[in-house]
């Protein structure tokens, strides 16, 4: 079907409205973390352009800021993100697939009710499960440790998880299953053997969500490591960055410091991106 | 390698009874085709004796052992399943050799049994493809030989040939047959709802509907001694005429059927009627002929036709063709 001119026009405004909506906040995030001293209060929409070698030297100075003052806290904040992330992620996929092909593939009474308990315990704002989940975190002795926002981050991202999963693998055909259980194969092998490696579109796209939600998560890492600067992620790091006074909000570094670590789920997105749509048309051959 | 003996096995889902009480001996190296229109169970049979379905009631034994509880792989079966289901991303060799890898066989004796079974359906060529690379044929070929490679005492097919066109579907059943020759002593269940296939295969043939057991014999017998009006109607191509009524009065029974090989036509007596249409086949010509029964009658004639559509035409059932069936369906 062909479009009309006029509905053309407008398809694309809007597509502009909404790269412009999504891209803007970063990009000037990214022309203020350039801007040093009382440049920043003043609103420009082009990024400042060095003139001299002087102005050049300095374009970085927010980065340097960063990263290297405060005896490296900052770069202690984002290991830990890492670390924190990454173990959320495996975990959650772990325990996500092994769900999946139960509530996928084993027929069991309450079937439906479980999975819709999974959905519904995703539906609770994190507060309300805050003072719970503290009183947890306390008991297990995990308080101010990154084990403490491993082990919450990794509850609330499982729904998700177990969810697109279970989706997934209900797509599987069941004869596949049945020839490897005709091959001899466990319920383990056939998860690892044969499930795994024909849904890897989905675990990267679960793990890439559950990564996101895991580096981009404030309240429990604010709380559950709160006395401790060793353990603090990036978001509350960046939160408690503090200026010369107490009057002062850093702006700069601030903006630096988000650059800093929205790069790395960009670059992650982007690689994956590809990975994703490969092997989701690679996976639409007949088994 | 194996005697299967199924008793008195019943299975359900749920409130709903598949296979209602069935008793078989299928014998070593036997090739024993489950036929039956959809929805009767041949699956589910099949399934059963798979042991990918439990089974409600009854026992099925192996050579006299009860396997009932025994996994599929511990029963020493092999499958071959309609969409194929090999690994999409495992290579043509992996996929036959996935099975000996989780049994934990020695790796040259892997490859020795895979190359032998590539060798056996000439797919040698391909076995470092992916399924996907491959053609429906091929795929078919390599499903089979991930079942030859684990040397099974039973070999079970469900629906192999449905997903191919029709000329490869004639190949494939070729292949099979030779199949069977080479591997004497393999006891092979089929399950199909052709029954060219059932007969052109089977050393028997076991007609299933609704879950029961309508006959079990040779194809011939099936043929020749239909046992009901079921049976009559189910093997043979084209469909056996069946009359009733008048037709059937002189005959002592309430229906007869008449094979259309069986019916000629004759220049006086007999039934009198009109040819409606006329299928040239080229070695044979089938008539189908209006005589006032619900569906015309089809008759057989060795090359072409002398009658043309609308002629007036007699017809008579040749001496001693006749099957006669009573009022329960039954044959007489």
């Amino acid at each position: 079907m062909k479009r009309s001119l006029f509905w053309n026009v407008m398809f694309y405004i809007f597509v502009a409205f909404v790269v412009l909506e999504s891209v803007f906040p970063f990009y000037y995030a990214i022309i203020t973390s350039l801007k040093t001293g009382s440049q920043i209060f003043y609103i420009t929409y082009l990024p400042v352009i060095p003139t001299s070698q002087a102005e050049f030297a300095h374009l970085f100075d927010n980065y340097y800021a960063v990263l290297f003052s405060g005896n490296g806290t900052f770069l202690r904040n984002i290991w830990n993100s890492i670390w924190v992330s990454t173990w959320t992620v495996a975990v959650a996929l772990f325990l996500g697939t092994t769900a999946a092909y139960a509530l996928a593939r084993v027929r069991f009474a309450g079937r439906k009710l479980l999975l819709m308990t999974i959905l519904a315990v995703s539906m609770f704002p994190q507060v309300a499960v805050l003072a719970g989940l503290f009183e947890t975190v306390q008991s297990l002795g995990i308080y101010n440790t990154d084990w403490s926002l491993i082990f919450s981050y990794t509850i609330f991202t499982l729904p998700f998880t177990v969810w697109i999963l279970t989706t997934f693998m209900r797509e599987l055909p069941v004869e596949l299953e049945e020839a490897a259980i005709v091959d001899g194969a466990t319920p383990w092998q056939i998860i690892s053997r044969v499930f795994l490696p024909l849904m890897w579109p989905a675990l990267v796209t679960t793990g890439l969500l559950a990564f996101i939600a895991a580096w981009n998560e404030y309240l429990y890492a604010l709380t559950f490591t709160a006395s401790s600067n060793e353990n603090r992620t990036v978001p509350v790091g960046i939160a408690l960055l503090s200026g010369n006074s107490d009057h002062e909000i850093p702006w700069g570094p601030i903006m630096a410091a988000s650059v800093i670590v929205t790069v790395p789920l960009i670059m992650l997105v982007l690689i994956f991106q590809r990975k994703i749509i490969a092997g989701l048309t690679a996976g639409s051959v007949k088994g | 390698m194996a005697n299967i003996s199924i008793k008195n096995v019943k299975k359900s889902f749920g409130a709903v009874d598949v296979i209602k009480g069935v008793d078989l001996e299928i014998k070593q190296g036997e090739f024993m085709v489950f036929v039956g229109p959809s929805g009767c169970g041949k699956s589910t049979m099949l399934r059963l004796v798979a042991g990918l379905e439990d089974i409600t009631s009854g026992t099925i034994s192996f050579d006299g052992k009860v396997v009932n509880a025994l996994s599929p792989s511990n029963r020493g079966i092999a499958m071959v399943f309609q969409s194929y289901a090999l690994y999409p991303h495992m290579t043509v060799y992996d996929n036959m050799a996935f099975g000996l890898k989780l049994a934990k066989n020695a790796p040259d004796d892997i490859k020795t049994r895979v190359m032998k079974a590539a060798d056996m359906l000439q797919i040698t060529p391909y076995l470092q493809r992916l399924p996907k690379q491959l053609s429906g044929g091929q795929r078919q070929r390599v499903a089979i030989g991930r079942a030859i490679v684990r040397d099974p005492k039973v070999f079970l097919f469900d629906e192999p040939l449905s997903n191919l066109d029709a000329a490869l579907r004639v190949a494939t059943r070729l292949e099979i047959a030779k199949l069977h020759h080479s591997m004497g002593k393999t006891t092979m269940v089929y399950v199909t709802h052709d029954q060219v296939e059932a007969m052109t295969l089977a050393d028997r043939i076991c007609v299933l509907k609704d879950g029961i057991i309508e006959q079990v014999g040779t194809p011939l017998e099936l043929y020749e001694k239909p046992k009901n009006l079921f049976v009559a109607g189910f093997i043979g191509s084209p469909k056996m005429n069946f009359l009733n009524s008048k037709f059937a009065e002189p005959y002592k029974a309430t229906t007869i059927g008449v094979r259309s090989e069986h019916m000629e036509f004759v220049d006086k007596g007999g039934w009198a009627g009109k040819v409606i249409h006329a299928e040239k086949m080229g070695s044979d010509t089938y008539s189908f002929v209006d005589v006032g029964t619900e569906e015309p009658i089809i008759i057989r004639e060795i090359g072409t036709s002398r009658h043309d559509v609308d002629a007036k035409v007699n017809i008579a059932p040749m001496k001693d063709t006749v099957h006669r069936f009573g009022a329960d369906g039954i044959s007489i």
